[in-house]
C-alpha cells in the first residue's frame, strides 16, 4: 500500500465517496464483454446452484441446478453452461490479421478480436477454476457419458483461470479487483471485497454501501442464513419457486456488473492498454490452435520446467505491468515518485551536440543537468528514463545535493537518430520539465530452462517417473505417516 | 460469586473451544475481547442486544456434508478412518456427546485412557487449556490417535483438497486449531508424548473420499504459546474492573453500551469475519485509520485519526515531534495528488 494510495482511502472517508487513484483506465473494456455470474453450493466441492450469464444487460440467461446434489441434473447444468458460453468464446475464432515476426522476415496470424469474460469477484475466478478442473477430464464414452461441449467448457474456464493470474491480462476480469484498481474507498480491502458495497462507494457514498453490505451477496458463496432459511426449504420441497429466487438474488449483481462495465468504459484508456490486448489477443489465438491441433486438456499440475517457465512469465508480466502503469498514468507515477524512484525535474544546462570519441568511433553523447526539489535516490551509474522518450537512455553522471534541492547530471544515449547530430526535439533543452524515472520498459530476456526430460531429481526428476507415478496413486497410507510434507506444503500455497 | 460470574450475569457461560482460542489470539491485543471470553459472555446475543448483529453461522448444507463425511468415516467401528489412516489395531472410543454436567467425570476419563498409552483411536476427548489465567474446557472435536509412543491429534474437516491444493484460509484455520489441542494434550501429557505432526482427513477431489495429509504446527505451536502468555494479565484487569460493570444480558442497551466501552477495543477490518462484536467496534472506531486496514494506517505513519492525517497533509496542522517524518510524507502525496488530478 503506498503511501498516496493511503492518502486517497483516507480522503475517501473524510469526503463518504471514492476518490480516483489513475487519471486513466488500466484495462480493455471489450465492446461485447460476457458477464459471468457463478453461484456455489454450499459445503460441496464446488457444486454449482446457479449461474447468470449473457453477453447483453437486456438479455441474462439463467441456470439453476434445483437438487445439486443430483449427478444428472449438474452435468446437465454443464451442458447448459457450455451452451451460453463456448459459442461466445468461440466466435472470436474468425477474422486474423499478419503480424510480422523475426524482424520482419516472417509473419502470423492472430485474430483480430477476442472474448473477454467478467466475474463479480476473485472467488468467481477460483470457482471458474475449479469448475473448470471438473469438467476438462471428463469423457464423452464410457459410463457417464458427457456432451463434447462440457470437456471443452472445462479446457476453455481453465484457460481464462490462468490468464486472470497474468498481471495486465483482460481476457477473465473480476469487477472487484477492475473497480479497486481505479478507486480507493473509505473502507478496507477487506469490506471492499463486497461488490456491491465497493460499487457504492464510487457510485453513491458511504451510507448507501453500507446498505448495500446487508444486500445480496455477489456468490460464489451464499449466506449461510439465505441458505438455512430461503434455500433449504425451497430445496427440500422441490419447490418451482426456486428460480424466481435465484433470479432475485442474482439480478442486482447482475446489473452492478454491467454499470461497472460502463463505468470504466467511459474513462480514457491508457496508451500501452492496446498493447496489452494485443497479447491477450496472441493468447487466445495460440489457445484455440491448440484445441484444432493437440486438444488435449491441461495437467493436473504442471511439471517441474513448465511450472519454473509459468512462474517467470508472470513475473515478466508483473514487472512490466507496473512499468506500463507508471508510464501511462501521472497519478500512478506519483507513487514512484514519493519513494524516490522517479522525480520531476526541470533541465538547467544542456549540451545537446557533445561528441563522446573516446572509443573506436565517435558517438553522439549529449549531457543535461536537471535541477529538482524532489527525493532523490539513484547513485551515479544508473540509467534513468523519460515517459516522454522511452527509447532514450540517460545515465547519471552525478548527482550533487544542494541547499535548494539537487542537481543531476545526466548523458542520453539512443532515441536522436543515427547521426552524430541529434534530431530536433530529441534532445531536451533548457527550461524542458521533465519526468526521469528508474523504472524501465526495456525487454527482459527469458531465463533458459532445461528441457522436461532433463528435469533435474532435485525437482523430482523427468515427468512420468516413479516419483511422480507413486504420487499419482495417492498412497494415503503412507500419506498419514509423514513423508508427504511437500503435500502439506502445497495445501499452504493453495 | 466470582468476578468473572458477575460479569456474565444470569447466562450460562459459553465454552471455549479450540476456534475461540485461535480467535482470542489472532488480535492479543484487545481487551473487550479477551475480558468477554474470559466472562463466557454470549457474544451473538450480545451484539444483537446492543443493535449491531453480525452474519455469524454456518449454512445447514455445509454442516450436513460434514456430518454426513464425519459418519462415513466413523462408519463400522472406523473402518474407513483406520484405513485412511493406516491405525488399523487398538480400539476405539468415543467420549460422548458434549454435556456441561458430565464435564469432569469426562476429563477424568480422557486423562486415564490417554495417561495409560494404550494404542488406539479416542473421540472426543476433553481437555483443559489455561487460559488468561483461567482453566476452561475446551469443546473437543478431534481423535487422539495413540501410536506407539506418540499421540497424534487428528482433525477431520470437510473442505476438498483437489489435486494436492485446498483453500489457504480453511487450511491455516484448521492448523491453528490443531496447534490448540496439541497444546492441551502436550500440557496434561508432556510434550514428548504428543506430535507437532497432525492430522488432516479431508475429501479428495470432487468425491467423499478421505485423503490424510500430514501437517507441521510447530510455527503455530509457537505463536499459540507466546500469545496465550500475553493474555494472562486478563485475569489480572478482570480483578480490577468496578463491581458495578456486567453484561447481564437483562440490562437495558444503555448499561451495557456502558460496560462495553469502558474495555478498550482493538479493531481491525479482520475482525468481521473472526468476532461477533466487529460490527460494533467498527462502529465505534469510525473516523479513526485502523477502519482502513493495518497496511494502510501504516502507509499513513501510524496516525490515529483522519482528521489529523488530512489536516498534516493540507499542512493546516503542525506536526508533534514524532510525526515529522510522516507529515513530511503526506504532505508530498498531497501536493503529488493534487498535481496529477
Amino acid at each position: 500500500m503506498s503511501t498516496l494510495v493511503a492518502l486517497a482511502r483516507a480522503q475517501a472517508l473524510a469526503a463518504g465517496r471514492a476518490q480516483p487513484i489513475t487519471t486513466v483506465r488500466h484495462l480493455h473494456v471489450h465492446d461485447r464483454p460476457l458477464v459471468l455470474i457463478p453461484l456455489a453450493m454450499a459445503g460441496e466441492a464446488n457444486a454449482p446452484l446457479a449461474a447468470m450469464a449473457g453477453s447483453a444487460p437486456d438479455q441474462p440467461r439463467l441456470l439453476v441446478v434445483s437438487q445439486p446434489r443430483n449427478r444428472d441434473e449438474r452435468f446437465a447444468f454443464f451442458a447448459a453452461l457450455a451452451e451460453a458460453v463456448v459459442p461466445y468464446l468461440d466466435s472470436f475464432a474468425g477474422v486474423t490479421e499478419a503480424v510480422p515476426v523475426d524482424r520482419g522476415r516472417d509473419v502470423r496470424h492472430r485474430f483480430v478480436d477476442a472474448p473477454q469474460v467478467w466475474v463479480p469477484n476473485p472467488g468467481g475466478v477460483d470457482f471458474l477454476r475449479l469448475l473448470g478442473r471438473s469438467t476438462r477430464f471428463r469423457r464423452t464414452d464410457g459410463d457417464f457419458p458427457v456432451p463434447a461441449s462440457v470437456p471443452r467448457l472445462g479446457q476453455w474456464l481453465t484457460f481464462l483461470a490462468s490468464t486472470a493470474e497474468v498481471p495486465g491480462s483482460s481476457l477473465l476480469v473480476n469487477a472487484v479487483q477492475a473497480l479497486g484498481g481505479h478507486w480507493a474507498t473509505g473502507q478496507s480491502a477487506a469490506e471492499d471485497a463486497h461488490l456491491g458495497s465497493l460499487f457504492a462507494w464510487i457510485t453513491e457514498g458511504a451510507a448507501a454501501a453500507r446498505e448495500a453490505e446487508n444486500g445480496p451477496v455477489a456468490g460464489p458463496a451464499t449466506d449461510p442464513s439465505f441458505d438455512n432459511e430461503v434455500l433449504a426449504p425451497l430445496i427440500t420441497a422441490a419447490d418451482p419457486a426456486l428460480t424466481g429466487v435465484l433470479s432475485d438474488l442474482l439480478t442486482p449483481t447482475w446489473e452492478r456488473m454491467w454499470k461497472s462495465i460502463e463505468l470504466l468504459r467511459g474513462r480514457p484508456a491508457g496508451a500501452r492498454v492496446g498493447a496489452r490486448w494485443d497479447s491477450d489477443r496472441d493468447a487466445y489465438s495460440a489457445y484455440v490452435e491448440h484445441l484444432i491441433e493437440d486438444g488435449s486438456p491441461q495437467p493436473r499440475r504442471d511439471g517441474a520446467v513448465a511450472a519454473a517457465a509459468r512462474l517467470q512469465r508472470l513475473e515478466n508480466a508483473a514487472a512490466r505491468y507496473a512499468v506500463q502503469r507508471a508510464f501511462d498514468d501521472p497519478l500512478v507515477m506519483a507513487e514512484h515518485r514519493l519513494t524516490g524512484a522517479a522525480f520531476g525535474a526541470v533541465v538547467t544546462l544542456a549540451k545537446a551536440d557533445r561528441i563522446d570519441d573516446s572509443g573506436k568511433r565517435p558517438v553522439l553523447r549529449p549531457r543535461i543537468m536537471v535541477a529538482t526539489t524532489e527525493t532523490v535516490r539513484v547513485e551515479p551509474g544508473a540509467n534513468l528514463t523519460s515517459p516522454a522518450r522511452p527509447s532514450q537512455k540517460a545515465k547519471v553522471i552525478s548527482v550533487t545535493p544542494g541547499p535548494a534541492g539537487t542537481d543531476v547530471v545526466l548523458e542520453l544515449s539512443g532515441g536522436m537518430g543515427r547521426k552524430l547530430v541529434a534530431e530536433p526535439g530529441s534532445v531536451p533543452e533548457v527550461g524542458e520539465q521533465l519526468l526521469l524515472t528508474t523504472l524501465s520498459e526495456a525487454y527482459r530476456p527469458g531465463a533458459a530452462f532445461p528441457d522436461p526430460a532433463d528435469t533435474p531429481w532435485t525437482h523430482g526428476g523427468p515427468p512420468g517417473s516413479s516419483a511422480e507415478a507413486d504420487e499419482q496413486e495417492g498412497d494415503v497410507v503412507g500419506a498419514a505417516r509423514g513423508g508427504v510434507d511437500q503435500a502439506a506444503a502445497q495445501l499452504f500455497r493453495g | 460469586m466470582s468476578q468473572v460470574d458477575r460479569l456474565r450475569g444470569s447466562a450460562p457461560g459459553k465454552r471455549h473451544n479450540a476456534r475461540t482460542v485461535a480467535a482470542l489470539t489472532a488480535n492479543p491485543g484487545c481487551t473487550r475481547r479477551a475480558v468477554l471470553d474470559a466472562a463466557g459472555v454470549d457474544k451473538v446475543r450480545l451484539a444483537e442486544r446492543i443493535g449491531f448483529p453480525g452474519a455469524f453461522g454456518q449454512s445447514r448444507f455445509a454442516l450436513a456434508r460434514g456430518n454426513a463425511f464425519e459418519a462415513m468415516l466413523k462408519a463400522d467401528d472406523c473402518a474407513l478412518l483406520r484405513s485412511t489412516l493406516g491405525a488399523y489395531v487398538g480400539g476405539y472410543e468415543d467420549l460422548g456427546a458434549d454435556e456441561d454436567d458430565t464435564l469432569s467425570a469426562r476429563h477424568t476419563r480422557t486423562r486415564a485412557l490417554l495417561r495409560s498409552g494404550a494404542e488406539g483411536l479416542l473421540d472426543h476427548p476433553l481437555l483443559t487449556l489455561d487460559v488468561a489465567g483461567q482453566t476452561v474446557f475446551l469443546e473437543p472435536d478431534l481423535i487422539a490417535y495413540q501410536n506407539g509412543s506418540q499421540l497424534q491429534v487428528v482433525e477431520i474437516k470437510s473442505f476438498a483438497i483437489i489435486d494436492g491444493q485446498a483453500d489457504g484460509t480453511a487450511v491455516s484455520a484448521a492448523a491453528v486449531q490443531a496447534a490448540v489441542y496439541v497444546l492441551a494434550l502436550r500440557r496434561l501429557l508432556g510434550d514428548e508424548r504428543v506430535s507437532h505432526d497432525v492430522v488432516l482427513v479431508c475429501p479428495e477431489n470432487f468425491s467423499l473420499q478421505p485423503v490424510a495429509v500430514v501437517l507441521d504446527v510447530r510455527k503455530q505451536l509457537s505463536t499459540l504459546k507466546r500469545q496465550l502468555s500475553r493474555l494472562e494479565s486478563v485475569s489480572s484487569l478482570i480483578e480490577s474492573l468496578p463491581a458495578s460493570l456486567s453484561f447481564d444480558l437483562a440490562q437495558p442497551v444503555d448499561a451495557l453500551v456502558t460496560s462495553l466501552d469502558a474495555l478498550t477495543a482493538r479493531y481491525a477490518p479482520e475482525c468481521l469475519s473472526a468476532c461477533e462484536m466487529s460490527v460494533f467496534c467498527r462502529d465505534e472506531a469510525a473516523g479513526r485509520t485502523e477502519v482502513l486496514g493495518r497496511p494502510v494506517r501504516e502507509a499513513l505513519g501510524g496516525i490515529e485519526t483522519v482528521d489529523e492525517v488530512l489536516a498534516l497533509a493540507s499542512g493546516v496542522r503542525e506536526p508533534k515531534p514524532d510525526q515529522a517524518e510522516a507529515a513530511a510524507l503526506l504532505r508530498a502525496a498531497q501536493r503529488l495528488r493534487d498535481e496529477a488530478l
